[in-house]
């Protein structure tokens, strides 16, 4: 079944991405078609199957936490799209 | 042959020996560069000046005795990977002007090596795509056809070693991005063991599937390249640790008495009938060279496809949310809050594969949809893997074509992600299983390249390496080179 124009939307509020009502209409049919291939994999049983995140089991990693020198922050600020002083600047997070 | 069509162990020989030096071999490059770059546009960034200092540096090298098998060596790194203080944009408007703080591991292990960089290398936006379109800045042509695709997302790569614009690339790998170039612009490309080679300052796209690996002119200098990029990394929590051999010396040309599997499915409905015979002409020289050649079968891998376009837009839409306007890249400047600077920005600031990717995670991974989709093409991860280690108990290695066809038009497929998508099925199921698996050019179709591979299980990167060094010691399709300028 075909996404809805609302389904498509709804995915792009959760991303917090804008989508043109070309695109809208464009990943309604493509996606559609993309998610039918996937019907496929239904027809496999994988009852007690344990899921794969990654295909190398490695146990987890630690490392000592042993303090060191940084990045300055004046390059860490060095690619930011706006800044003020020492700081990353951005428009109003919560609004009235 | 000219210099830039040389390869890095024969350079190697050549600078040794002071048979030319480091610099007369950048300025052959940096010539070929400038007579067919603008034909090919294999790079984002081209970087003559650090290529000049690199090269007298090496001549240095060579004076003072402290030369490696790399040093002075022209190659070029996908602009993927992070380079310091060099624009590194991952052909992304999102990226276009930023500036890494610091060196990705493969690049330090490298530089340390001595090799020339010439530049970066175009690709897909973000390594999604299949074709090198995908690119925001300029498609790359194939140097064997310029009105075809080099394959992609590594095409920059794969198009600069194929037309002698580098000795050699490094690419990444996430399903099939190394392999699916290589073959269609007839240049060997392998893709390591997952965790075999640090990820870290590479720009994750989907973390459980991504590696790097090198785009070479033959197998020799695979291992060659293999042996300066591969080690443990502790700032890679992937990182397989210990030591990694000496590649090279696995490079014996014997391969006799080695069992060799050919799995049916990969030479099914939709392979050209130029592919598959240039294929089965090559396993029948591995036959020849003393191996043991058997059908064998994996049922699974139809699924392969399905559960890739699940997982890895799963984790790029987990992997990109860091695109926000904010610390780096793109910013769309006319937002009235910050939700809506984030809003346009990633509508600016990325192309249309990359939103689709990004739009298909987020619905595999939203509520409702998590264990229909996510999960469940986790669990058929599992059996993939399983029936993997099932068949490499019989056998050493696995020969299969590398793509369903030679390379398609530039065009053809851009409207259609489906049919583009599909041109990745053979190179897919290995990525699925984190195993290594290398493309040697085996064959032409109308003078467009063909590619086998040959896969191994995790960690048999010296059996997959000779038995394609082997191959090659028997061929002499890994030594043509395009027409050009």
């Amino acid at each position: 079944m075909p996404l809805t124009r609302e389904e498509v939307l709804r995915l792009a509020d959760i991303y917090h991405i804008q989508l043109s009502e070309e695109e809208v209409a464009q990943m309604q049919t493509q996606m559609s078609s993309i998610l039918e291939q996937f019907q496929s994999l239904s027809q496999l049983d994988t009852d007690g199957v344990e899921p794969t995140g990654h295909a190398v089991s490695l146990d987890t990693i630690m490392r000592r936490d042993v303090p060191v020198p940084s990045y300055p922050q004046e390059s860490i600020l060095s690619n930011a799209p706006d800044k003020q002083g020492e700081f990353f600047q951005v428009h109003t997070v919560l609004e009235d | 042959m000219e210099h830039y069509d040389i390869t890095v162990h024969e350079a190697q020989a050549l600078l040794e020996s002071r048979q030319i030096s480091a610099t007369e071999l950048t300025e052959s490059v940096l010539g070929r560069i400038n007579s067919v770059e603008p034909q090919v546009q294999a790079y984002v960034t081209l970087t003559e000046d650090v290529a000049r200092e690199a090269a007298a540096a090496a001549d240095q090298s060579f004076s003072s005795g402290n030369a490696t098998p790399l040093t002075g060596v022209p190659m070029q790194i996908k602009d993927v990977m992070s380079t310091k203080g060099i624009r590194t944009t991952c052909s992304s408007r999102m990226l276009e002007n930023f500036i890494p703080l610091y060196d990705a591991t493969v690049v330090e292990r490298l530089y340390a090596r001595g090799p020339v960089l010439m530049g970066k290398g175009n690709m897909d936006e973000f390594a999604m795509g299949s074709s090198t379109e995908n690119s925001a800045f300029h498609p790359t042509h194939n140097p064997w056809s310029l009105d075809r695709v080099p394959g992609g997302s590594s095409g920059g790569s794969a198009a600069a070693v194929a037309a002698g614009e580098c000795l050699f690339a490094l690419g990444s790998d996430t399903g099939g991005s190394i392999r699916q170039p290589a073959a269609l612009c007839g240049v060997t490309g392998l893709k390591p063991t997952y965790g075999l080679v640090s990820r870290f300052g590479l720009v994750a796209f989907a973390s459980s599937l991504d590696q790097i690996g090198p785009l070479t002119k033959d197998v020799e200098d695979s291992a060659i390249v293999l042996n300066a990029i591969a080690g443990h990394d502790p700032r890679d929590s992937t990182s397989i640790p210990g030591e990694r051999p000496d590649y090279t010396k696995a490079l014996t040309g014997d391969i006799k008495g080695m069992r060799l599997g050919i799995p049916k499915e990969y030479f099914g409905d939709g392979l050209d009938p130029a592919v598959d015979a240039a294929v089965r002409q090559g396993i029948k020289t591995l036959e020849d060279a003393g191996a043991i050649v058997e059908e064998c079968s994996l049922p699974l891998t139809s699924y392969a496809l399905a559960v890739y376009y699940i997982i890895a837009p799963s984790e790029c839409s987990t992997n990109l949310s860091r695109f926000d306007g904010v610390k780096y890249g793109f910013s769309a400047g006319d937002a009235a809050t910050a939700w809506e600077t984030q809003e346009k920005t990633r509508a600016r600031g990325f192309g249309p594969e990359v939103k689709r990717r990004i739009m298909l995670g987020t619905y595999a991974l939203s509520a409702g949809y998590y264990d229909a989709y996510y999960l469940k093409a986790l669990k058929v991860r599992t059996l993939i893997r399983q029936e993997f280690e099932e068949v490499f108990q019989r056998f050493d290695a696995l020969i299969t074509p590398t793509t369903p066809t030679t390379a398609f038009r530039i065009g053809e497929k851009t409207n259609d992600p489906v049919s583009m998508y599909k041109s990745d099925v053979l190179t897919i199921p290995v990525n699925i299983a984190g195993i290594p698996c290398i493309s040697v050019p085996c064959g032409f179709s109308e003078g467009l390249p063909i590619g086998m591979q040959v896969m191994g299980k995790a960690l048999s990167e010296e059996t997959i390496l000779n038995i394609a060094y082997t191959y090659q010691q028997a061929t002499d399709w890994h030594t043509k080179r395009p027409t050009l300028g």
